[in-house]
C-alpha cells in the first residue's frame, strides 16, 4: 500500500495528537478513567498522570530574596561562602518539610543573594526565623551511654562541646592523597584555633571528634595524632562528590555568612486558584470567539484553522508538562495572548489565497502560492517576536538584564507559543487542507460547451 | 482607496492620541509599584479603628491606604520588615482582638534601582536588535528607522494612557507592564513588518511604478489581514481584562492597548514615514 505526502504527514499529526492528549489528559474524568500506559521515559513516567507545574503565585507560599553579608569575607572565599550558604540554607528549608522548594544563587555586582521559594508556606515569620540564622558550628566529643546489658554496644546519647567553634576555622577544601590520589577534606586552622585543636586532638587519640552544624553531627572522623601545625586532613572513602559536600558544609561554618530579607513575598493560595479559575473561563470564552469569528468570516477554512487552534491548545500544554513549564499567572496571559496570536499565519495564508482566488487561479494553485508567499511574511514578523522573547527569557542569565522568574514564565510561554503556532499554523492546517478542502475552480479550467 | 493621500491626518489622529499622555507622563510620570521603589505593601483583617489609628500607628514608615474592601485593609510604606508589623500589631491587639496581617509583601531600595536599571538596558536592547534585524532583512536602513519609529510611537501611546490612569485612578507600573511594554514592541513590529514585506514584495514586481501608490496598495492588500489578526487577538485580551483575575487586568489592559496602537500604527504610521523619507530624501 502506498501512502501520498499529505496523507502520511496526517498521519503523523493524528500520531502526536494522540501522544499529546495522552499526556494532557488527567487520569480521570467523572467516572471514566484514562487507561495508562505502565512505561517509562528516561524520568518521565507515563503510568502516572504528569502533573502541570504551578508557580509560587498560584500555589501560594513564600518567596524570600536574601542578601548574604560578605564584609567578613575575604574577595576570593566569596563565591565558595555563597555555595555554603545554599547548602546550609537548603538543608534547613528541608527541615522544614517544603516540597518542591527552589533555592537559587545570584550575584549582582557586589550584592551576593539567595532567592528562595517555599510553597505551601503558611507561617512566613516562623520559616524566616528558622531560615534566616547564621551558621553555627562547633566541634565536639561524643559521649556514649553504655547499653543497657553487657551485650549490648554503647549508644551515642549526646555531644559535650569543646571550646572550637567554626569562628576558629579558616577554610575547608578538597584534596586528593598523595599515595593513591583518592579524595579528603582539607582543614586548615586560624590561629586561634590551632592551639585548641592541638588539645583536643592531643587527649583524643584513637577517638572520634564531631563536627557539629546547627546542631547536626556532618561528619565524625577518629583522630589519629596529635595535630599542632592546625592543618588537618579527613580522610575516608569519599568519592569526590562527597568530599565536595563535605567540603562546602565545613565552609559554612568556617565562613559563617549573616543574611537579611532583601525582599519578601507572602502569597495566599485562595489568591491564586481563584485567579486560575477566572483565567480559564477568560481563555475558554476568547477561544471560542476566536473559533467563531473564523469560521464566520473564513466558512470551511476557518473551520480547518479552528481545529489547527484546538490541536495548538493541546501541543502546548504536552510541552508545558513535558519540559516542564512552570506555570504562573503572567505565564497563563502569555499562554491565551499566544492563543490570540497563533491564528495568524493561518489569517495571512487565506488572505493570500483570496487574493490568488481573485487573479483567477485554479483553487490548487492558489493555495501552494498562497502557503509559499506568506512564509516569507511569516518568517520575517515572527523572528522579530523571537528577539524580544529571548531578552525578557534572558537564557545566559546575563547581569545586567531581567531576572525575575514571572518575566521569564511569561516570555517562555510566548516563544514556545511562536514555534508550536508555526507548526499547527502551516504543517498541520496545510496537510488537512490537502485532505480535505476543495475550492472553486478558476477560470483556467475548460468547460463543456451546452 | 487610497489610503496615503491623507497622511497629515494619520499623524494628526496619532499627536490627538499621544500628547495628552506625553504631556502627562512630563507632568505627572508614572506611578511606580514597590518593585521599583522599593519598600512595603501589607493588608490586614478585621480591622476595627479606623484607618487614621493605624496609619498613626505605623507613621514612623510613612504608610498610605492602597485599598479598602472585603479582602481587607491593604498599606503601602516605606520598606518595613514582617517582625516590625507584627510587634505593632501586638500594640494594636486592645482594639483589635482579631486583627492578623494576611498578605505581606516587602522590597529593597536596591532591588528597586536595580529592576529599573534592567528594564531600561533591555528596552534599548530590544530596540537596537530589532532596527538592525530589519534593516538587514529589507536591507535598507530606513526600513529599519521607521519601523522603530512606529514602536516608539506604540510605547508611547501605551507610557501615555498609564501615566493618565495612574495619575487619576492610581494604576501602578509593575514589572509585568515592562513585559507589556516589550511584547507591544515585538508585536508592533511584528505588524509592521507584514506591510513593509508587500511593498518590498509590490516593489520587486513593479520597478517603474512611484513608492506612494506602491505603499497604498501594499497597505490595501494587508489591511484585512492585519484587522482580522488583531481582532482575534483582541478577543483573547477582552475576556481576560474583563474575567481574568486581578493580578493581571491592568496586564491585560496594556497588552490590549498596545495591540489596538500597533495594528493602527503599522498601516497609518509606519508605511506613511516610509513615504515621508522617500519624499524627503528626493528633496535633496
Amino acid at each position: 500500500m502506498k501512502f501520498s505526502k499529505p496523507l502520511k504527514i496526517s498521519l503523523a499529526i493524528l500520531i502526536l495528537t494522540i501522544v499529546s492528549l495522552y499526556i494532557v489528559l488527567p487520569a480521570k474524568i467523572g467516572n471514566f478513567s484514562v487507561p495508562r500506559i505502565n512505561y517509562q521515559i528516561g524520568k518521565i513516567d507515563l503510568s502516572k498522570e504528569i502533573e502541570l507545574k504551578q508557580g509560587l503565585d498560584i500555589k501560594g507560599g513564600l518567596q524570600v530574596v536574601l542578601k548574604a553579608d560578605m564584609n567578613n569575607i575575604s574577595e576570593s572565599d566569596r563565591s565558595t561562602a555563597l555555595e555554603s550558604l545554599k547548602d546550609v540554607i537548603g538543608r534547613r528549608i528541608d527541615l522544614f518539610g517544603v516540597a518542591e522548594s527552589g533555592i537559587k544563587t545570584a550575584v549582582s555586582g557586589d550584592d551576593y543573594r539567595l532567592i528562595l521559594e517555599l510553597p505551601g508556606v503558611t507561617d512566613p515569620e516562623q520559616a524566616l526565623t528558622l531560615i534566616g540564622q547564621t551558621a553555627q558550628m562547633i566541634f565536639a566529643l561524643p559521649v556514649y551511654t553504655p547499653g543497657e546489658t553487657a551485650s549490648d554496644s554503647a549508644i551515642l546519647s549526646d555531644f559535650a562541646p569543646t571550646d572550637l567553634t567554626g569562628a576558629d576555622l579558616q577554610k575547608a577544601q578538597v584534596t586528593f592523597e598523595s599515595q593513591d590520589r583518592s579524595p579528603a577534606v582539607s582543614l586548615t586552622f586560624k590561629e586561634s584555633g590551632t592551639a585548641k585543636f592541638a588539645k583536643i586532638t592531643k587527649e583524643n587519640i584513637g577517638k572520634p571528634v564531631a563536627i557539629l552544624l546547627d546542631g547536626y553531627p556532618i561528619t565524625m572522623p577518629t583522630v589519629q595524632t596529635e595535630i599542632i601545625n592546625g592543618s588537618a586532613i579527613i580522610t575516608g572513602k569519599f568519592t569526590t562528590q562527597e568530599a565536595k559536600a563535605l567540603s562546602i558544609q565545613l565552609n559554612a561554618g568556617a565562613l559563617p555568612v549573616p543574611v537579611s530579607v532583601l525582599s519578601q513575598k507572602n502569597i495566599p493560595a485562595t489568591l491564586g486558584a481563584d485567579s486560575i479559575n477566572k483565567s480559564i473561563t477568560a481563555g475558554g470564552i476568547g477561544l471560542s470567539m476566536v473559533i467563531l469569528f473564523m469560521v464566520a468570516y473564513y466558512g470551511k477554512m476557518g473551520v480547518i484553522a479552528s481545529i489547527g487552534l484546538v490541536l495548538y491548545g493541546i501541543y502546548t500544554l504536552a510541552l508545558y508538562k513535558l519540559i516542564p513549564v512552570v506555570l504562573s499567572l503572567p505565564g497563563i496571559a502569555g499562554f491565551l495572548l499566544s492563543v490570540g496570536m497563533a491564528v495568524d499565519s493561518n489569517i495571512l495564508i487565506f488572505e493570500r489565497y483570496k487574493e490568488e482566488m481573485r487573479a483567477g487561479r485554479d483553487w490548487r494553485v492558489g493555495l501552494e502560492l498562497a502557503f509559499g508567499r506568506a512564509w516569507d511574511s511569516i518568517k520575517d514578523a515572527n523572528t522579530a517576536t523571537i528577539i524580544t522573547g529571548l531578552i525578557l527569557i534572558n537564557p545566559l542569565n546575563w547581569s545586567f538584564l531581567n531576572t525575575s522568574g514571572s518575566v521569564k514564565g511569561f516570555a517562555l510561554t510566548l516563544i514556545l507559543g511562536i514555534f508550536i503556532s508555526l507548526f499547527t499554523g502551516i504543517v498541520v492546517t496545510r496537510n488537512l487542507l490537502r485532505l480535505f478542502f476543495k475550492g472553486k475552480s478558476g477560470m483556467s479550467n475548460i468547460k463543456s460547451k451546452i | 482607496m487610497n489610503w496615503m493621500k491623507h497622511l497629515s491626518l494619520y499623524f494628526i489622529i496619532s499627536a490627538v492620541v499621544i500628547i495628552p499622555g506625553v504631556y502627562s507622563l512630563f507632568r505627572f510620570g508614572l506611578r511606580p509599584s514597590i518593585e521599583f521603589t522599593g519598600g512595603s505593601r501589607f493588608t490586614l483583617v478585621a480591622v476595627v479603628s479606623p484607618p487614621e489609628t493605624l496609619l498613626q500607628s505605623f507613621k514612623e514608615y510613612s504608610p498610605t491606604v492602597e485599598s479598602s474592601d472585603t479582602q481587607g485593609l491593604t498599606f503601602k510604606s516605606k520598606e518595613i520588615s514582617q517582625t516590625e508589623v507584627l510587634s505593632i500589631l501586638d500594640g494594636l491587639k486592645k482594639e483589635n482582638p482579631e486583627i492578623k496581617l494576611t498578605n505581606f509583601e516587602t522590597i529593597g531600595p536596591a532591588l528597586g534601582k536595580e529592576t529599573i536599571k534592567k528594564t531600561v538596558n533591555a528596552l534599548i536592547i530590544s530596540s537596537l536588535l530589532l532596527l538592525a534585524y530589519i534593516s538587514l532583512a529589507f536591507k535598507r536602513l530606513k526600513y529599519g528607522i521607521c519601523a522603530v519609529l512606529a514602536m516608539f510611537h506604540d510605547s508611547a501611546v501605551l507610557l501615555g494612557v498609564f501615566s493618565l490612569l495612574g495619575h487619576f485612578r492610581g494604576v501602578e507600573i509593575d514589572l509585568l507592564f515592562v513585559t507589556a511594554v516589550l511584547t507591544i514592541l515585538s508585536f508592533s513590529v511584528h505588524d509592521t513588518i507584514v506591510v513593509y514585506d508587500r511593498i518590498r514584495e509590490l516593489s520587486h514586481k513593479n520597478k517603474n511604478e512611484a513608492f506612494a501608490p506602491l505603499v497604498n496598495q501594499a497597505v490595501t492588500e494587508t489591511m484585512t489581514r492585519s484587522l482580522n489578526n488583531s481582532l482575534t487577538i483582541i478577543f483573547m485580551l477582552l475576556a481576560m481584562f474583563l474575567m481574568g483575575g486581578e493580578t493581571t487586568r491592568f496586564f491585560s489592559l496594556a497588552l490590549l492597548i498596545g495591540t489596538v496602537t500597533g495594528t493602527y500604527s503599522s498601516t497609518f504610521t509606519a508605511a506613511p514615514l516610509l513615504i515621508v523619507w522617500d519624499r524627503l530624501s528626493k528633496r535633496k
